[in-house]
């Protein structure tokens, strides 16, 4: 039930957006989040509630460098 | 599959600097050191990799009540079934089928020819009940599908609510002495909902981290990090999808629909506050106020079987699995004798799943 894959979206129209989670097409409705075509969403029983950030998709990196950073003072 | 292998094909070369760090704190640490992920889905990412076995001995990783249906109440269940035999037509979501009530499941009841309808997105609940005027979705989950049925609510969808705020359980489970935890995998994509001041009154270290094996094994290590250096922070490691603030207009349309009341989660008991209750000004899409005579006569037929699940414990992260007498022996996927072997997301079914 908690289980969201985060899909592309590929046109909208009002409040429904196509998106595509990897290969399928779905109609899901954005009126719950700002997104424009481009964006991932992640989705819920038909609706999307939160974007994803493609930018920081390695962010488990970006907090590993900063803890190594603090901790040892230096760059991995 | 095995899991060194699998950790091999994603980024074998970061994910091992990040356990080279865990095994550093582990050491410097020392004792046993328990950690609960909240969410069934960090559960299932934990079981796939074999992360458990990456980690070191003293390091535990301990499941709790992050699978909403597992939690859902046997009286809930017994209810929409009780409505479903006596004719009413029901949408639910599919991994609420097979859930045990006290005699019988959703699935049983559709065998006898219940008319239920299995449903993946709110707005298919919409259209059945435009056929079927008498429809009765079965809302269950936490923050995560609540404002979807919420927004139902708000164009004429009947529901009979079992919808639950997670972080009262939270509370819950940190208030019970039994419970030995030192650090909290606080749940996904609940927080992409409500983000994350409603975490911050808890004095435990908590991290909230995404899916991604690295991401848990990131929350693993920033929870060393704080039980090393004795804090007690909320950290935010998904910032990729959980804003601050979350999503308010989602948290929005929750609070204008539902209101607090206590609740029954199945296995652990009351909660205060913890319930999704429909508010007055919706009574009318309210199942339990339109049928609260029928419900109250199916509950009071309807008695329950002892079984020797242990669910409840399974929960609060205070057994295994392989600790129930029942575990594979004759409680399977196939054959549930408890709704942690049903959903997807329940402890029992993904170690049922994973485990070799
Ligand atoms: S193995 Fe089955 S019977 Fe035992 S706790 Fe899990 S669901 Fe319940």
């Amino acid at each position: 039930m908690c289980l969201a894959i985060p899909g592309k979206i590929i046109s909208i129209k009002k409040q429904n957006a196509t998106v595509d989670f990897r290969g399928i097409k779905k109609e899901v409705d954005i009126s719950l989040v700002s997104a424009k075509p481009g964006d991932y969403v992640v989705v819920h029983t038909g609706f999307a509630v939160g974007k994803l950030d493609k930018k920081s998709a390695n962010e488990s990196y970006k907090y590993f460098d900063e803890y190594i950073k603090t901790k040892h003072g230096k760059n991995t | 599959m095995n899991p060194t292998n699998t950790l091999m094909n994603i980024s074998k070369q970061n994910t091992e600097k990040i356990l080279d760090e865990i095994k550093k704190l582990a050491k410097s640490i020392g004792r046993e050191t328990r950690l609960m992920g909240l969410c069934g889905t960090h559960s299932q990412t934990i079981a796939q990799y074999g992360l458990k076995n990456l980690l070191p001995r003293n390091i535990k990783l301990v499941a709790g009540p992050g699978c909403p249906v597992c939690v859902t109440a046997r009286e809930d269940i017994d209810a929409v079934i009780g409505l479903a035999l006596a004719g009413m037509p029901l949408a639910v979501y599919g991994d609420t089928l097979a859930v045990p009530g006290s005699t019988e499941s959703l699935e049983n009841a559709r065998q006898k020819g219940a008319d239920i309808k299995i449903i993946y997105s709110i707005k298919e609940a919409l259209k059945e009940q435009k056929i079927k005027p008498d429809l009765v979705f079965f809302g269950v989950g936490f923050e995560t599908t609540a404002p979807m049925t919420a927004w139902a609510i708000k164009q004429g969808l009947r529901v009979y609510s079992a919808h639950k705020f997670f972080p009262p359980a939270m509370a819950a489970l940190l208030k019970n002495k039994k419970i030995k935890i030192d650090g909290l995998i606080d749940p996904g994509h609940v927080s992409a909902i409500i983000g994350e001041s409603p975490y911050k009154k808890f004095e435990i270290p908590q991290v909230i981290t995404g899916f991604e094996p690295e991401d848990v094994l990131m929350a693993v290590l920033m929870l060393l990090n704080q039980i090393a250096e004795g804090k007690r922070d909320l950290e935010n490691e998904y910032g990729r999808v959980v804003k601050k603030n979350g999503n308010e207009k989602a948290v929005n349309l929750i609070n204008e629909v539902f209101e607090q009341c206590d609740a029954e989660w199945r296995g652990i008991g009351l909660i205060k506050n913890s319930g999704m209750k429909i508010r007055k000004k919706y009574s009318a899409c309210d199942a339990k106020i339109k049928y609260r005579r029928t419900i109250a006569e199916i509950l009071s037929r309807t008695k329950t079987k002892k079984t020797a699940c242990r669910c409840g414990e399974i929960l609060q992260g205070l057994i295994e699995p392989n600790q129930c007498p029942l575990f594979k022996k004759i409680c399977a996927p196939e054959n549930p004798f408890g709704a942690c072997m049903v959903s997807i997301e329940g402890t029992c079914n993904i170690e049922y799943k994973y485990a070799r």
